[in-house]
C-alpha cells in the first residue's frame, strides 16, 4: 500500500465544539496536520479584531481548517458511488480543504492592504516551496503539491472538485458561519448544515442541490446575510480594524523616513521594504505582532504609540454616518480643522466604507459574474436559486453599503471648550 | 478618502458607458495587468477572474448616486449599464488623478465581446506561466468556452497592442 492509501492504525479524532468530532484516518491528513506551517494557525484568529467586539471569537484558523477538512469528508462520504463523483479525487479535496487558509498571515486584512500582500499568493508559495507541507505532499504523488495549489486557486480542470472548497455554498462558508456564530455568541449563523449536505448532489463542474432543499439553503443565505451585517462588519470592530491598519502606516513612515525605533521592528523589516520571502512572512504571527505594538507604546512618535495604546488597551475611534457625497465640503472643511487642532488627519479622520471589507454576498451570477447556486428540479433541470425562492431574491436583489467616519473623540473632548476649532468640529459632526 | 472608488469613477469618466457587469470585471482586470494601479483584489472564479471589491465598490457609487446604472431585459438574461453622472463628474474633481490616460485603452476593449475578454483576462491570470501551458490552462479550465488556438493567438496580439498604447 502507498503513502497515499495509509491508514492509521486506529481513527484519530478532535473534539470540535462545532461538528462534535473531527474524524481522521489519513496518514497523509494526521501528517500535514502536524506540519509547523498548519500549526502556524493557531496564532492566527479567524476573525482578526473580531474579539475586541465579541470576547469570545478567539478561535483560530486552525480549527477552522479542520472543521472545513471534516464537512469536506463528510460530503465525499455523501457523494460515494454516485454518478459523476470519482472517488480518485477523494484525498486531493481532503488536502485542498485542510490546507486551503494556509498562507493567512496576522490581521489579514489590514496586513495585506496596507503592504499590498496576498495571502493566496502565500499559499500557493507554501504549498509549492521548500516547506514541511510540500515534503507531504510530494510523497503521495510527484506533482500533487500543484494539484492541491490548481484546486485551492480554483484553476484545477475538474470544477466539481473546486466548487467543495469555494463555490457560493461550500464547505469553507458552511464552517465558518456556524463556528463565528458559536464562538462569538451570536444568535444568527444557524443553519441545518445536516440536511443541505444529504441533499448535495455531484454535478458535471458544480455542486447542486436537489430542490427539496431550498429551504435550508435559504436559511445559509439568510445567516449568510445576517452574520456580515452583526458580525463581519459590526462598526466597533471596524474601529479596530482603522486603527490597526493606521498602526501599520505609520509604522512604514517612521521606517522609511529613518526614524530610530527603541526596539528595533526586525520582523516587519521585509514587510516595509515590500515582498518578504516566505521564511520572513511564516515568522510574523499575531503574538509577534501584539508584541511589537505593546512596545511600540513606549515609542517617542505620538501618533504611533497613542495608536498602539487604543489598539492594546481597546480605546477605539467613534464613529457617526457618514455620505461622502453630500458631506464632501464638510469632510474638507474637517480635514483643516483637524490639522489645525493638532490632530494629523491621515490618522485621525478616517472614512471607512462597506467595500473595505468584501464579504461575498450572494449573488445570483447575472450575466456571468460569478457561479450562482443551482437547485436540482425532479425534471433534472437546474435553476437558480433566487429565480424560486422569494426570500433569497429579496436578498440579492437588494444593495446595502455604507460609510462611517471614525475620529477619536476622547481627544476633541479633551480640547477647550472655549477653542473655536472644536467648537466647529462637534458643529460638523454632531450639528 | 474613497480614493480607490475615485480611480474608478475616472475609469468610468473615460468612457460614454460601459455595457455588462462581466466585461466591466474583466475590463478592470486587464487595466490592472497593464500596470494601471486598481487596488480592487481579484480571484479566479468559474468565469475567470473575478473581484469582489469591484462589485461592492460599484454598488457603493451607485448608492452614492456617483454611477447609474440601468438593468436591461433581454432575452434570456439582464444586462446592465453603467455611467458616470453630474455628482460623480464633481467628486472626481477633489482628485488629483495619478492615473495614465485609459480612453485607448477602454475603447479597444470595448470594441470586443466579453466571451474574449474573459479569454484575455484568463490568459493574463496565468501569466507567469510558458506560454504552451497558458493555452494547456486556457483549455483545462475553460472547455466548456470552445476557445481555438486562433481565438488564443489573437489574445496574445490584443494583450501586445494594450500595453504597447502608452
Amino acid at each position: 500500500m502507498g503513502y497515499r492509501d495509509e491508514k492509521l492504525s486506529e481513527e484519530k479524532v478532535f473534539k470540535d465544539p462545532v461538528h462534535r468530532y473531527v474524524h481522521v484516518r489519513d496518514r497523509v491528513i494526521w501528517d500535514l496536520i502536524g506540519t509547523s506551517e498548519f500549526q502556524r494557525l493557531r496564532r492566527i484568529k479567524q476573525l482578526g479584531t473580531s474579539y475586541l467586539t465579541f470576547h469570545g471569537a478567539e478561535h483560530s484558523r486552525f480549527n477552522h481548517s479542520l472543521g472545513v477538512y471534516e464537512i469536506v469528508r463528510r460530503i465525499i462520504e455523501n457523494f460515494k458511488d454516485r454518478p459523476n463523483w470519482d472517488d480518485d479525487e477523494r484525498l486531493l479535496c481532503l488536502c485542498a480543504a485542510l490546507l486551503h487558509d494556509l498562507g493567512h498571515g496576522p490581521f489579514s486584512h489590514s496586513f495585506e492592504k496596507v503592504f499590498k500582500l496576498d495571502h493566496e499568493d502565500y499559499t500557493q508559495k507554501i504549498l509549492l516551496g521548500d516547506t514541511e507541507v510540500n515534503k507531504i505532499l510530494t510523497q503521495v504523488e510527484e506533482g500533487f503539491p500543484k494539484k492541491v495549489a490548481d484546486v485551492i486557486n480554483k484553476t484545477y480542470a475538474n470544477k466539481l472538485v473546486v466548487s467543495l472548497i469555494s463555490s457560493q455554498i461550500d464547505a469553507d462558508r458552511m464552517d465558518y458561519l456556524q463556528r463565528d456564530a458559536y464562538f462569538t455568541g451570536v444568535s444568527y449563523g444557524h443553519f441545518d448544515m445536516e440536511r443541505i449536505l444529504r441533499v448535495m448532489r455531484p454535478m458535471e463542474d458544480q455542486v447542486v442541490v436537489k430542490e427539496s432543499g431550498m429551504h435550508a439553503v435559504e436559511d445559509y443565505i439568510m445567516s449568510r446575510y445576517q452574520m456580515y451585517w452583526q458580525v463581519y462588519f459590526h462598526p466597533v470592530t471596524r474601529s479596530a480594524e482603522v486603527i490597526l491598519s493606521k498602526i501599520l502606516h505609520r509604522a512604514k513612515e517612521l521606517y522609511e523616513s529613518g526614524y530610530t525605533f527603541k526596539l528595533k521592528p526586525t520582523h516587519f523589516f521585509s514587510f516595509f521594504a515590500g515582498q518578504p520571502t516566505l521564511k520572513e512572512y511564516l515568522a510574523l504571527d499575531e503574538a509577534v505582532t501584539l508584541y511589537y505594538f505593546q512596545t511600540w507604546m513606549e515609542e517617542d512618535d505620538p501618533v504611533l504609540s497613542d495608536l498602539c495604546d487604543r489598539f492594546v488597551n481597546r480605546k477605539l475611534f467613534k464613529y457617526i454616518e457618514f455620505n461622502p457625497n453630500s458631506q464632501m465640503n464638510q469632510w474638507m472643511e474637517l480635514y483643516k480643522l483637524f490639522s489645525k487642532a493638532g490632530l494629523n488627519p491621515d490618522y485621525y479622520l478616517v472614512v471607512d466604507s462597506s467595500s473595505d471589507l468584501p464579504y461575498d454576498f450572494y449573488r445570483p451570477g447575472e450575466e456571468e459574474e460569478r457561479l450562482p447556486i443551482h437547485l436540482l428540479q425532479p425534471s433534472q433541470e437546474l435553476r437558480e436559486l433566487s429565480r424560486l425562492s422569494d426570500i433569497v431574491e429579496a436578498i440579492s436583489g437588494k444593495k446595502r453599503t455604507d460609510h462611517k467616519l471614525y475620529i477619536p473623540l476622547d481627544r476633541l473632548e479633551e480640547m477647550s471648550n472655549r477653542s473655536k476649532t472644536k467648537k466647529r468640529i462637534m458643529e460638523i459632526l454632531y450639528g | 478618502m474613497l480614493e480607490n472608488h475615485a480611480k474608478l469613477m475616472q475609469f468610468f469618466s473615460s468612457t460614454e458607458e460601459i455595457v455588462g457587469r462581466k466585461k466591466l470585471q474583466k475590463m478592470i482586470y486587464i487595466l490592472k495587468k497593464c500596470e494601471v494601479p486598481f487596488e480592487e483584489r481579484y480571484q479566479f472564479h468559474f468565469y475567470g477572474p473575478y473581484s469582489e471589491e469591484l462589485t461592492l465598490r460599484v454598488e457603493e457609487m451607485c448608492n452614492l448616486g456617483f454611477i447609474s446604472e440601468e438593468r436591461e431585459e433581454k432575452k434570456n438574461y439582464y444586462q446592465y449599464r453603467y455611467q458616470i453622472t453630474e455628482s460623480g463628474r464633481e467628486f472626481l474633481n477633489h482628485y488629483e488623478m495619478d492615473l495614465p490616460p485609459l480612453h485607448d485603452h477602454i475603447r479597444e476593449m470595448n470594441g470586443r465581446s466579453s466571451r474574449f475578454l474573459e479569454l484575455v483576462s484568463t490568459m493574463l491570470f496565468f501569466e507567469g506561466l510558458p506560454r504552451e501551458e497558458i493555452t494547456e490552462k486556457v483549455y483545462a479550465v475553460k472547455s466548456t468556452q470552445n476557445y481555438t488556438e486562433e481565438d488564443i493567438q489573437d489574445g496574445w496580439k490584443f494583450i501586445e497592442k494594450l500595453r504597447g498604447i502608452h
